[in-house]
């Protein structure tokens, strides 16, 4: 969904950068809670993932495709703080080395793959984790149902700033409509990946797993119950 | 989930994987236009883009200028990012850690 330069006004464009500016100011205070000298090297590696998987489109039908974000399985991972400086960072190697994703549209991509995906990845995460069992089997479920929705949310965030600053009159309802079916669609991959990835890691290392963090401190206790009966 | 696989271990094979997806499988991706640009094209705004300020960086388009064979410049270009992707995330991480040991609360 990297949105290049010229879609969106100059505005618009503006009041986008300085969300994202606003963003990652509050993300690099509170990012200090969830990094520590273990979870900075993993933080580092999960941003280096999100740009290599975000390499592999795959297609979605009728000659489109769609890559993963990764804004909820880094939100997963290495927790939302981090995923926001995560995707931050990714945006803009992608947007200064490999022009891809506009200069002046950076902040619209800042504010859509790394703010909004992450915040409803991990909210829809939390959510689904206080309201199901209490067990590790069920962090990568409950982080590909965030990813599933981060992406059709954010491609009707795109269409709201459509709306409000795009630079050629078209028809919203028709753009309203097809983002939200291809990007629906795009959806399913983007949870499939974050669920194998998240699973994958949870497999060989719950421990470092940020949202599975108060099961990874309870397991040993509940480990010597099961011994013990 | 009864041994433990090692940091470093960890660390490797993450790297490696990453270097393989953007080094490698990357010349398998899709060529087709993604959900937005297809929107775009559909509904009719796709000319309202322009070229990125960066368009003529020698990585520009995942494609190393200089490189004719077309699998090798891919390749090239997404090991590069994955490596600048690694030294600046990794160091950005490291610099704003929490320097005092993790405290109970989170």
């Amino acid at each position: 969904m990297h949105v290049p330069d010229g879609f969106l006004d100059a505005p618009t464009s503006v009041a986008t950068g300085v969300v994202a500016a606003a963003a990652i100011a509050v993300s690099l205070r509170a990012a200090r809670r969830e990094l520590d000298d273990r979870a900075a090297p993993m933080a580092g590696l999960v941003a280096t993932f999100v740009f290599a998987a975000q390499m592999i489109n795959f297609p979605v039908g009728a000659g489109t495709s769609g890559h993963l974000m990764g804004g909820a399985l880094a939100a997963v991972l290495v927790g939302p703080w981090t995923a926001v400086l995560c995707l931050s960072v990714v945006l803009l190697v992608q947007g200064l080395l490999m022009a891809d994703g506009g200069i002046t549209a950076l902040g619209t991509n800042i504010t859509l793959i790394g703010i909004v995906t992450v915040a409803v990845g991990w909210a829809v995460f939390a959510l689904l984790r206080r309201v199901l069992p209490q067990r590790l089997s069920v962090v990568a479920p409950a982080a590909a149902a965030g990813a599933f929705l981060s992406v059709p949310v954010a491609a009707l965030v795109f269409t709201g700033l459509f709306a409000v600053g795009g630079n050629a009159p078209v028809d919203l309802g028709a753009v309203a409509v097809t983002m939200l079916g291809w990007h629906t669609l795009i959806g399913i991959g983007e949870a499939v990946v974050t669920g194998l990835v998240v699973a994958s890691v949870v497999a060989t290392r719950p421990d470092l797993v940020h949202g599975a963090r108060p099961l990874t401190a309870e397991r040993e206790l509940v480990t010597r119950e099961v011994e013990v009966a | 989930m009864s041994t433990r696989t090692s940091g470093t271990r960890f660390f490797v094979v993450a790297l490696l994987v990453s270097l393989l997806v953007a080094g490698v499988a990357s010349y398998y991706a899709s060529a087709h236009p993604d959900g937005l640009e297809h929107v775009a094209e559909q509904t009719g705004f796709i000319d309202s883009a322009e070229d990125s300020a960066t368009a003529d960086s020698p990585l520009a388009d995942y494609q190393t200028s200089g490189i004719d064979d077309a699998r090798l410049s891919g390749g090239v270009a997404g090991v590069i990012g994955v490596l600048v992707m690694l030294l600046l995330s990794t160091g950005l991480f490291w610099l704003i850690r929490r320097r005092e040991p993790a405290d109970s609360r989170d």
